[in-house]
């Protein structure tokens, strides 16, 4: 034993067992950073959800020495040194002997009263913090959130109940105020159906009128003067129906501009809200964790299903979910069957020379080209090339005004087709080419043509290697953003590119996406403090998609192995 | 007992014939499809060459028409408008002719108002584009007079209807009572400025502009100015934009006059450069650089810089004609820094500036050339010899200003002190000289590669070592996807998370960072030394390969302390702030968002492609060789060293390749977590500027077909070029290896 442990360092070193740790510790930080990085993604995500308590604080202003009193909710909290304080442009401390701070970031809201919404304090200033029970934080469609005390509510003008102090608010008012809060936003559903719905049909229709007046005009044929005529009573007849329509919108508006509240905000201003600008009220520090968890799904389920609000820093984004989907199925439709033909004719049928193998080299090596590029294939060929020929052949009417001669979604999908084809190519290749060469041979000894051992065993067999390359083909797609940028996706589009206006799929349109969503929130935002929460959970949203498709090519990866490892003899 | 089968029945025949035919039809379906499938996909290549091409094709001018000049009188000046279907020419006999430029007839012909009969004896322009004139008489009056066209279209017909306006009233304006051989007007925004000479004396007049603000009319009130003597012949006199200088050509001197201070009276000759042979001199767009044409076909760029010891005069580049003969004019072209120059030996060139480049010479002509008009387009020629004779030429030059020197090399920029690299694509006005260097942007990219190359291929390659070597198997399967998982995060999300959470939160921590690098190491050493110390007991109880797992702790114990301690850390060292320290103590700039957090973002997206390629390579090197080495007595350590390593190491050699494509082509890590400044430094607390990125921002804004749009399709030809040189050689390598274990 005693000899043992007389270990010395330089046979330690000698052993090579240092530099074998090493290399163990090269391979537990990557997979820290994998999980850690993914912690980050779930945990900001997750938690954006969560009604956080409003607390409120005395703060001692150390530069005026003043008290005042904040309202507002902790989102970030840091240490600091006096040093990146006084850089910050924070000279006045409290305490001169303390040299490093607790900083937090309190969100108070109320944009439109205060015009600061997000703000560092040093905690060493507070000198009292509890969570009054009445605090209201209140998700408004515009001027982001407001934070404060529930007063007067009005309906009509008439005050119907009221509130004071800044306990629990009375459970009658609160019950008051929801139901109005919850008849304004029925109103509200129905004024966007009408609005989105109805009136953007007709606009669509006004707008196929003047393209088709256009083209006659253009094309002068015998009938143009009946054809004329024709368009003009359509014509008369959408525009009696958007009368009609706007007169309803007047009155939805009327109605839906009923009904106010008064808010005390945190420094005793009290101001006049209407009702029609509430999206949600909640009294986060009166709920219970049941209670809390019920808002968590609800604004979840907003999250997910809603559109944007506030330069897309708030709100859903259901847009850009579906314009991810659809971009995405576009694309697999596109790309498959091409993919597919590619690779049975560079594994079946392609003699095996050094031609073959050179292509092959080449297909497999245009996955490792930068996305960019073909993102500058997609402008420069499919829009301005292919597609501003198409506008002059098909779309005279519409010049100068592009219609497909401008990023949009068909260029989208055939540039990420483009992109991905490699991918289902070598996918399609490996599974054709793990294929034992005895069920060939079998097939055509009984007699088979070629082509039938293709349709009925070759294709059948690797149609799972097939699937596996497009899972890995749609993950890869959903997640890329550097082409999209150039070939069709903007910040926010004014419609679904999929609606009920004949020819319902608008190819022409452009779209959102995800991960655009995600560049364009976190980056381009006007208030990023605002925005960030929203980017997480977009990040977190997106990661869940691609890694439950990567996991589902890996799973049929393996049962593909699985299943002809019984073949191979 | 068996009944004989018949295979021929004409159903059999007609179902076996179906069949074949069904066979051949799939035959040259697939071939079919998957040869036009493979040549779409190699269309890529082939269209990024299509839009790169025209950039350098050649320029070429061929005269399309002759006709005899509107007059017989001497022309003194021509010019052409936006459609190149209409010129003028002023004659010296004070006429102004509007002609067709397809066929030299008169469209309207105007006299100058000169107060009495006179001679033109010289007519300047500002610059051609402002179409201002000041047309000198023998009587010493000079009239102020401006072309404009009027296009309308009655009957979807395009008619240009040309006349003459007097935008300061049609008095002419006396300079001298005697002739002026050389004029020169600037029109500035508070002043206009007239100077006229005879050859040995300078005129000068000042006038301030005032605005009627009821009627929008311009009126002049002259300024009383003296004008210094010059004792030498003025051949030739032209301001620059700012107003600030007047050159004028001598015999054998250049003067440069400082007028700044003209209105108060206070003109003073700044400096004299001795030019001798030099014949012509013109006004480059924009009114920064002077063009000065010699006697042996040579022509000089110079252009006014500022030193320490004051303004002085550039020679900033010179470029060479190929046939010797006097300058007798440089034209300048109207939208971009290119020009002409003629030669009175009837020969025409095509230069650019900025580019450096003698595009053409031609020869149209054996007589000496008299006088010429460039369309604003620079896409048609007028060119009048010495017998009347009036050639249009038709100039294709689509892209002058891309060649080897302005894209690669250091570049002289106009209001440049001096040459630099430089990319500044966007323009604001039209005198703009568009920076198109891509070195910046090539630096930035490897820049980039570089240090993501630095943070993400030791752990890579060290991880895959250990992962197939060490590691066992139960782990393996587990880290194994996990890792490769992480090449299907999408980038964008490693952007967002470098630019929004890794940067401030570096800036913030910045030791703690540095310190992780330092003590990180250090930590794993000493945890595995404690473990060699601990009793055997205690080591057994932990399997063979399961070493990360023990680590793990250790790593995030480490990474908290050095987290935690970091602000103290900053405190005892570096006053508090170390940001604030590196800047104004160790004179480093520091961008919140910089290279070390691409560095770390993109090392993190180059890991798993390093990792899953040179884990495959060391893993699929034979058993039986590390058997062989362990048994003759080396560690495992030294089998890897000695005998696994070498094996692999093509293997791992392309691993690193394909890592290092996938760092130069990626675009959303860097768009979002550097600055995206193209700055030329390798300081690693400053952002820079991709090609990737940068044809992601600029490519949406760029004008089809134009230089800029070509510039950037080079750039992504560049981008693909490189990337796809890289991997297949990675690929290459692979395949050897592949095969070479096959024999082993």
């Amino acid at each position: 034993m005693e000899k043992k442990s007389k270990l010395n360092v330089s046979d330690w070193y000698k052993s090579g067992e240092p530099f074998v740790w090493l290399n163990a510790a090269a391979v537990a930080l990557s997979a820290i950073a994998v999980i850690g990085l993914l912690a980050v993604l779930a945990i900001n995500g997750f938690s954006h959800f969560w009604p956080k308590s409003i607390a409120s604080i005395n703060y001692l202003d150390p530069r005026s020495q003043a008290e005042y009193r904040l309202l507002g909710i902790d989102v970030d909290d840091a240490t600091v040194s006096r040093e990146q304080l006084v850089s910050s442009g924070m000279a006045h401390l409290v305490d001169n002997n303390v040299e490093i701070f607790q900083r937090q970031l309190l969100q108070m809201g109320n944009r439109d009263v205060t015009g600061m919404d997000f703000a560092w304090f040093v905690q060493e200033h507070y000198q009292s913090v509890d969570y009054p029970l009445g605090a209201m934080i209140l998700e408004r469609r515009e001027w982001g959130a407001f934070i404060g005390f529930l007063r007067d509510v009005l309906e009509d003008g008439q005050v119907v109940a009221s509130n004071t102090g800044e306990g629990e608010v009375d459970a009658a008012t609160w019950a008051t105020f929801e139901t109005l809060l919850a008849r304004s936003e029925s109103i509200y559903r129905q004024i966007v159906d009408l609005e989105k719905g109805q009136i953007g049909a007709i606009n669509y229709g006004m707008e196929r009128i003047r393209l088709a007046e256009r083209r006659i005009e253009l094309d002068q044929p015998a009938d143009a003067a009946q054809q004329l005529a024709a368009l003009a009573a359509e014509q008369a007849e959408l525009e009696a129906a958007y009368q009609g329509m706007q007169a309803q919108l007047i009155e939805l508006y009327r109605a839906f501009e009923r009904d106010s509240f008064t808010a005390e905000t945190m420094d005793g201003t009290v101001v006049t809200l209407p009702m029609a600008k509430v999206v949600r009220a909640v009294l986060p520090n009166a709920l219970s964790t049941v209670e809390k968890f019920g808002v968590y799904g609800d604004k979840l389920w907003e999250f997910l299903s809603d559109d944007p609000r506030e330069a897309n820093t708030e709100g859903g984004i259901f847009p850009a979910i579906f314009g991810t989907v659809l971009m995405v199925i576009l694309m697999s439709v596109m790309m498959t069957p091409l993919g597919v033909i590619a690779a049975v004719y560079l594994r079946e049928y392609a003699s095996q020379g050094p031609i073959t193998r050179t292509i092959r080299i080449a297909v497999n090596n245009l996955a490792g080209v930068p996305s960019i590029v073909y993102g500058v294939f997609g402008l420069g060929f499919f829009i301005y090339f292919v597609g501003s020929n198409i506008d002059k052949a098909f779309f005279p009417e519409a010049l100068p005004s592009p219609t497909f001669g401008t990023p949009g979604l068909l260029w989208a999908s055939l540039t990420l087709a483009l992109l991905t084809l490699p991918v289902v190519i070598v996918a399609t290749e490996e599974g054709l080419s793990r294929i034992p060469k005895a069920l060939r041979e079998g097939s055509l000894a009984l007699g088979a043509t070629k082509a039938e051992t293709l349709w009925r065993v070759v294709l059948p067999m690797s149609s799972p290697a097939m699937m596996t390359g497009l899972i890995l083909a749609v993950a890869r797609a959903a997640g890329e953003v550097a082409p999209l940028m150039l070939v069709g996706v903007v910040k926010l589009a004014p419609s679904l590119p999929l609606d009920s206006n004949y020819p319902y799929l608008h190819l022409d349109q452009k779209f959102m996406h995800l991960g655009f969503h995600i560049y364009d929130v976190g980056f381009q935002s006007p208030n990023v403090e605002a925005a960030r929460p929203l980017v997480y959970a977009t990040a977190l949203l997106l990661v869940i998609v691609i890694a439950l498709l990567n996991m589902a090519a890996v799973s049929m990866r393996n049962r593909l192995r699985e299943k002809y490892k019984s073949l191979e003899m | 007992m068996s009944e004989k089968l018949d295979f021929n029945t004409p159903a059999l025949l007609r179902y076996r014939k179906m069949r074949y035919l069904k066979d051949r039809l799939t035959t040259a379906f697939v071939g079919v499809g998957g040869w036009s499938i493979l040549t779409a996909i190699l269309l890529i290549f082939a269209y990024l060459l299509y839009e790169v091409m025209p950039m350098f094709a050649a320029a070429d001018m061929k005269s399309s028409a002759s006709f005899s000049a509107p007059a017989n009188s001497r022309a003194m000046y021509m010019a052409m408008e936006e459609q190149n279907e209409v010129a003028l020419r002023v004659g010296d006999d004070g006429q102004a002719i509007f002609f067709s430029a397809l066929d030299g007839s008169v469209l309207l012909a105007t006299e100058l108002p000169f107060s009495s009969p006179s001679k033109v004896t010289a007519v300047s322009t500002m610059s051609e584009a402002s179409r201002l004139m000041a047309v000198a008489g023998d009587s010493g009056e000079v009239v102020l007079v401006k072309h404009n066209y009027l296009v309308s279209y009655p009957n979807d017909v395009r008619v240009i209807t040309p006349r003459l306006e007097y935008p300061y009233g049609e008095e002419p304006i006396v300079l001298a009572d005697e002739p002026l051989t050389s004029v020169a007007i600037s029109d500035g925004e508070e002043a206009l400025y007239l100077v006229g000479s005879n050859g040995s004396q300078l005129f000068v007049k000042v006038f301030a502009k005032e605005e009627d603000f009821l009627s929008g009319e311009m009126t002049l009130e002259e300024v009383a100015v003296d004008a210094p003597n010059l004792d030498f012949k003025a051949k030739d006199m032209a301001f620059n934009d700012d107003q600030r200088w007047l050159f004028v050509l001598g015999e054998r001197y250049l003067t440069i006059i400082n007028m700044a201070s003209a209105v108060d009276g206070d003109i003073v000759v700044h400096a004299r450069e001795e030019v001798p042979n030099a014949r012509s001199m013109e006004m480059l767009l924009g009114g920064i650089s002077l063009l000065l044409g010699y006697d042996d076909g040579h022509i000089e760029q110079r252009f006014m810089v500022r030193k320490p010891t004051g303004w002085q005069m550039a020679l900033v580049r010179s470029f060479e004609g190929d046939a010797s003969g006097n300058v007798s004019g440089i034209i300048t072209e109207q939208r971009r820094k290119g020009f002409l120059s003629v030669q009175d030996n009837g020969q025409v060139s095509i230069y650019h500036s900025t580019a450096h480049r003698h595009l053409l010479s031609k020869r149209f002509t054996d007589t000496a050339i008299h006088s010429w008009a460039l369309g604003p387009r620079a896409t048609a020629l007028l060119l009048e010899d010495a017998e009347g004779t009036i050639q249009r030429i038709e100039i294709k030059n689509k892209h002058p200003e891309v060649s080897w020197h302005s894209l690669w090399e250091k570049v002289w920029y106009e209001n440049y002190q001096e040459p630099e690299y430089t990319w500044q694509s966007s323009a604001s006005n039209n005198d703009f000289e568009p920076k198109l260097s891509l070195t910046p942007l090539a630096f930035g990219t490897l820049k980039a590669a570089f240090y993501a190359m630095l943070i993400g291929a030791p752990l890579a390659i060290c991880g895959a070592i250990y992962t197939a070597y060490f590691m066992a198997p139960a782990l393996r399967r587990k880290i194994k996807p996990l890792i490769e998982l992480m090449e299907a995060l999408p980038t964008v999300i490693l952007g967002f998370l470098a630019g929004l959470w890794l940067a401030p939160f570096m800036e913030d921590n910045l030791a703690s960072i540095f310190m992780i690098l330092v003590f990180m190491p250090i930590g794993v050493l000493l945890a595995s030394f404690a473990f060699a110390k601990m009793p055997a007991k205690l080591r057994f109880l932990v399997p063979d390969g399961w070493q990360p797992a023990l680590l793990m702790p250790v790593i995030l114990l480490v990474g908290l302390l050095c987290v935690e301690s970091g602000d103290y850390v900053e405190l005892l060292f570096f006053g508090g702030d170390m940001r604030t320290w590196l800047t104004h103590e160790a004179g480093i700039p520091f961008d919140q968002r910089n290279a070390l957090v691409v560095g770390i973002a993109m090392g993190f997206a180059v890991i798993p492609t390093i990792f899953s390629i040179a884990e495959d390579a060391i893993f699929s090197v034979p058993k039986s060789l590390s058997y062989g080495s362990l048994a003759l007595g080396a560690t495992p350590w030294q089998t890897l060293i000695g005998v696994v390593l070498p094996t692999a190491s093509p293997g791992m050699f392309s691993a690193l390749m394909i890592g290092m494509g996938r760092a130069v082509g990626e675009t959303m890590i860097v768009l979002m977590a550097t600055g995206n400044t193209p700055i030329m430094d390798a300081n690693i607390f400053e952002g820079m500027r991709t090609l990737a990125a940068n044809i992601a921002v600029e490519i949406p804004e760029a004008e089809v077909d134009s230089s800029h749009y070509r510039v950037l399709f080079l750039a992504a030809f560049v981008l693909f070029g490189f990337t796809f040189l890289v991997n297949t050689t990675a690929e290459i390598i692979r395949q050897r290896l592949r095969k070479k274990y096959g024999s082993l």
